[in-house]
């Protein structure tokens, strides 16, 4: 077994990261200048991966003997999780200092959590989606419990193991019924044969289960009950990295296992499922987001709601469903970095300022704060002419094109209630005065992360062709 | 095509103008003002030259530009102006700069961020009028809440945070319903032309031919979005909120220009794509516009603050402008289209004048006033005058657009019936009472009040930015032929659409799209 050239240049990003681990965790142990280096090393390294992987979209192949496949809306994915990434990492150089868990492990478990991100996303074979999730899962929970002296913290790791373990339980279980009834683990034998295979209840219970395993990984509703403890007491950054690389990756497996779904009418057979969840979502996360008064929690609800919206592109299952559900992630992973960078420049030691009415008056404190913040509301509330906005028009035409215009008008009914807390950030920042003057230490490291996210939300809602032809082509 | 980028320049003066303001000191307060003036001027005299380049004769939209956007969903950008749409630019862009005078001594702090999301403001207005894709439309129409919503916000009155969500929320939750709709008529249209368009002028030829029972779901999810913009009664709740809260600058331009996107909604969209579905709701809609007209009129008359006073006016005024496009004849259309224009210049100016007092004594109760007119003659004049434009006193403005709907109301074969004509005539006899009412105990009789000593007349600010005003409402007045010729070809071309609607078969169209 060997590689050829090809297949190795088409596998740059994940070697990349991989190879980047290994000298991470040599540099963490002889160099003493590790904390100086490492997150620098690491978002070389992503940027690296991710331009790689963005440059070579045309490099489509399938290699290592059907496991992995490259080029294409996979190397999309991969962009978005290794930008994403190094947004994470710049957002923590000097927040993890302040949260008071500054350990070297910090940056290479983010590193490990995207290599099983991208395995997830290139997968040809239900063994390695599982391998991948399972990578990118495992450093979750860590991450999560990233400061081991704080109790939150330890809850919110606990919790999200917990829960994620049973969930993780589910897609094996539905994996194994899968290979029953196919006798393979092969993706693309299923995608060919997905017509002949679901006459078999086995078949169809296993991907059910596979489904519900990960409708918990997408935060959905009913199988949301982990995410606003765990955003909550997790560091911010990481926080942020769960809400949008984890949830990216999770659609990726998705779609690259269940591309049958997206093919034809034995795909419908799931419709129903995943439109249920779609709709619960939406709703329950709007509606108690409006609850909230801790904006990581809020954030959290949102979280749940979009994972709604993004369920509306998997029910309408159709190509145009595909293409707006890797959009909809481009655009909400950088609209919720941004927000939760925000969040971790203001929040105190000890995690305080984390209430929203910490923002009151913060348009006349820190301006620019302020307006990027903004910003990002608009557009997670998905309101013109930001990337969020897009990504919404794309899957309701999806959902329209599939006959499931009722789809389409609940979830435009869910933004609107939605509009309603993300509003009140805004409110509070322009229309009311500030309650507590405590000090507000911004950093560049930050500020960069944070203007390239917004950048890129407002870049993809007034240019949303250029991501969407490239994804469309590859359908 | 031949193209013709005029359009787009004067959409990109007062976006590039608003992202200049932004690298401005905000110490340098003069100059930013200075700036916004001189910028929006240009916006209008450029809009000059495209009134004096358009073809009146013309039906079809003229100074089209096209120009690929989203290439996988033939999403273009795509702009120009028929009759209609360049009376409103010409309205927007004749209003900007004058509120921007106006606001001049009254807007004190962030005048930086205040003349950003002014100018902002302005392209999205400006965007709504002229853009001929669905798609397009839709950004301009959303993206022009935010400005508004933080010019209410910031800048408002004590309620204004209530009013700014209330605004927005009201109008985010319509315009949603229209976004399904929208995205729905162009998946409809794969079905004859075999693509995906938002295209309007495609659409036109297109969406006539949904069946009735789809048809008319469409039209009510356009015309929800419209009807909470206009606002039609019983939609009309955000308007005395958002009125008596926002700034004399927001006030003008929501009165002037926003409402007037709901009216012209309905007229760009719903008449000519739903052609049948307008017919059967015609009656519903004029009767909702009616009640709007007396119910309007009636609660204006009891209130005690101007603002509101003025605010509920436009709810009946906008009335007229309804029942004038459902009536469905080349009149009252035309009147109805004058009658926008009409409104934006006298309640503009009424806003404008409430500002104005509003700034020397910070009151707006009707009872804190009471024998200005020695006090102030200037003031109390251009009062008269514009209370007057308003009520709609043969010789200015206002008879001209309602007379045109009245006569074409009770013509209308659509409405069949004078009903409509004579109660909503009782309208403008209600006008005269609660505006003649308010100027009489506003203006006339003894001083009572002691703050109202040493009161100043408007100064020469002030007057400038009414003169100009004052000037259109006359001259539409004793003139209207130069305004109704503009819009007469165009109104014409909407009515021969709802009654002659093109009724291509699939396979002419097939036969269009394969000549490409």
């Amino acid at each position: 077994m060997f590689i050829n050239f090809q297949e190795f240049f088409n596998v740059i990003p994940i070697i990349i990261i991989a190879a980047g681990i290994v000298f991470s965790l040599l540099i963490e142990m002889y160099s003493k200048k590790s904390e100086v280096f490492l997150p620098w090393f690491s978002v070389l390294m992503f940027l690296a991966a991710g331009l790689h992987s963005l440059f070579y979209t045309n490099d489509v192949s399938i290699i290592l003997q059907g496991m992995l496949a490259t080029g294409g809306n996979v190397n999309v994915f991969h962009a978005i999780f290794t930008f994403g990434a190094a947004v994470v990492t710049l957002l923590s150089i000097d927040y993890i200092k302040k949260y008071g868990a500054y350990f070297g492990e910090y940056y290479i478990i983010i590193q490990t959590s995207v290599l099983g991100m991208m395995l997830m996303a290139a997968a040809k074979d239900l063994f390695v989606i599982f391998l991948g999730l399972e990578i990118m899962s495992v450093s979750f929970y860590i991450l999560a419990g990233m400061n081991r002296k704080k109790a939150g913290a330890n809850e919110a790791s606990l919790k999200y193991f917990l829960l994620g373990a049973f969930a993780t339980g589910f897609i094996v279980y539905g994996i194994a019924l899968i290979y029953g009834s196919a006798h393979t683990t092969s993706i693309d034998f299923i995608t060919s044969n997905f017509n002949e295979l679901t006459k078999n209840l086995l078949f169809i219970a296993g991907i059910l289960l596979f489904l519900i395993g990960f409708s918990f990984k997408i935060a959905a509703f009913p199988f949301h009950m982990w995410v606003p403890d765990v955003y909550e007491g997790s560091p911010t950054t990481v926080a942020a990295l769960f809400s949008t690389g984890g949830k990216a990756a999770a659609f990726s497996a998705i779609i690259a296992a269940l591309f049958a779904l997206f093919n034809g009418p034995a795909g419908n057979l799931f419709t129903p499922y995943l439109a249920v969840i779609s709709v619960l979502s939406m709703f329950y996360g709007s509606i108690v987001a409006i609850a909230q008064t801790n904006i990581k929690r809020m954030l959290a609800y949102s979280s749940i709601s979009h994972a709604g919206y993004l369920a509306i592109g998997l029910a309408a299952g159709n190509h145009e469903a595909v293409a707006g559900v890797i959009f909809y992630l481009a655009a909400y992973t950088f609209m919720n970095l941004g927000a939760f960078g925000i969040i971790s420049l203001l929040e105190g030691k000890d995690e305080t300022n984390l209430d929203i009415s910490s923002y009151a008056g913060l348009g006349n404190r820190k301006p620019l704060l302020a307006g990027l913040l903004a910003v990002l509301m608009f557009a997670l509330a998905g309101l013109p002419p930001f990337g969020g906005f897009f990504g919404k028009y794309y899957i309701f035409i999806a959902a329209i094109k599939s006959h499931l215009t009722w789809l389409a008008i609940l979830g435009v009914l869910s933004s609107a209630i939605s509009v309603y807390f993300y509003l009140r950030i805004v409110v509070l920042m322009y229309f009311k005065p500030s309650e507590n003057d405590f000090a507000i230490e911004t950093n560049n490291n930050a500020m960069i992360a944070i203007v390239f996210s917004v950048l890129l939300v407002i870049l993809l809602g007034i240019f949303p062709g250029t991501l969407i032809d490239l994804v469309t082509k590859f359908i | 095509m031949e193209q013709n980028s005029l359009l787009t320049y004067l959409i990109l003066i007062p976006l590039i103008g608003s992202i200049l303001v932004l690298f401005i000191k905000k110490e340098q307060v003069n100059l930013i003002k200075y700036f916004a003036v001189g910028l929006s001027t240009v916006a209008f005299l450029l809009s000059l030259v495209i009134y004096f380049q358009f073809d009146s004769n013309n039906p079809e939209f003229q100074f089209i530009n096209k120009l690929e956007w989203i290439k996988g969903l033939n999403i273009h950008y795509h702009v120009g102006v028929d009759g209609m749409s360049l009376l409103l630019v010409l309205l927007t862009t004749f209003l900007t700069p004058l509120t921007l005078i106006s606001s001049w001594s009254s807007i004190k702090d962030k005048v930086k961020e205040f003349t950003f999301f002014f100018l902002m403001l302005e392209v999205g207005m400006l965007g709504v009028f002229i853009s001929l894709d669905l798609f397009l439309f839709y950004i301009f129409w959303e993206a022009m809440l935010i400005p508004m919503y933080f010019i209410i916000g910031i800048w408002g009155g004590k309620e204004r945070v209530y009013a700014a969500i209330k605004f927005f929320i009201y109008t985010m939750f319509g315009s949603l319903l229209m976004l399904v709709a929208i995205v729905w008529l162009a998946v409809y249209a794969i079905g004859p032309l075999g693509y995906f368009t938002t295209n309007l002028i495609e659409l036109y030829k297109v969406a006539p031919q949904i069946p009735m029972n789809i048809q008319i779901w469409m039209f009510l999810a356009f015309a929800f979005s419209f009807a909470i913009k206009v606002p039609l009664f019983p939609l009309h709740t955000w308007l005395p909120d958002a009125h008596v809260q926002a700034p004399t600058a927001g006030s003008v331009i929501l009165a002037g220009v926003l409402l007037k996107m709901g009216t012209y909604g309905l007229l760009r969209f719903n008449l000519p794509l739903f052609p049948e579905a307008s017919i059967i709701a015609a009656p519903y809609i004029s009767v909702l516009a009616v009640i709007g007209i007396i119910y309007g009129a009636l609660v204006a008359m009891v209130q005690t603050d101007v603002k509101k006073l003025v605010a509920y006016s436009s709810v009946s005024h906008l009335g007229f402008v309804v029942l004038g496009i459902f009536a469905m004849t080349q009149e009252s259309i035309q009147g109805a289209v004058i009658q926008m224009v009409n409104h934006g210049l006298s309640t503009g100016a009424l806003f404008l004048l409430v500002g104005v007092i509003y700034e020397r004594t910070h009151t707006r109760e009707i009872a804190d006033y009471g024998g200005i007119a020695k006090l102030v003659p200037v003031f109390s004049f251009a009062l008269m005058f514009a209370s007057l434009s308003s009520v709609g006193l043969p010789g200015l403005n206002g008879f001209v657009g309602e007379f045109l709907i009245l006569l074409g109301s009770f013509q209308s074969p659509i409405l069949n019936s004078w009903w409509f004509t004579v109660f909503a005539s009782s309208g403008v006899i209600f006008a005269a009472v609660y505006l003649l009412w308010m100027y009489q105990r506003v203006v006339f009789g003894e001083v009572k009040n002691p703050k109202l000593d040493g009161l100043k007349d408007m100064n020469a600010r002030e007057i400038f930015v009414l003169a100009p005003i004052f000037i259109f409402i006359v001259w539409i007045g004793i003139y209207p032929t130069t305004f109704l010729k503009v819009s007469d070809k165009s109104t014409a071309k909407v009515i021969k659409q709802i009654y002659h609607p093109v009724k291509v078969s699939p396979v002419e169209l097939g036969l269009n799209q394969s000549s490409k």
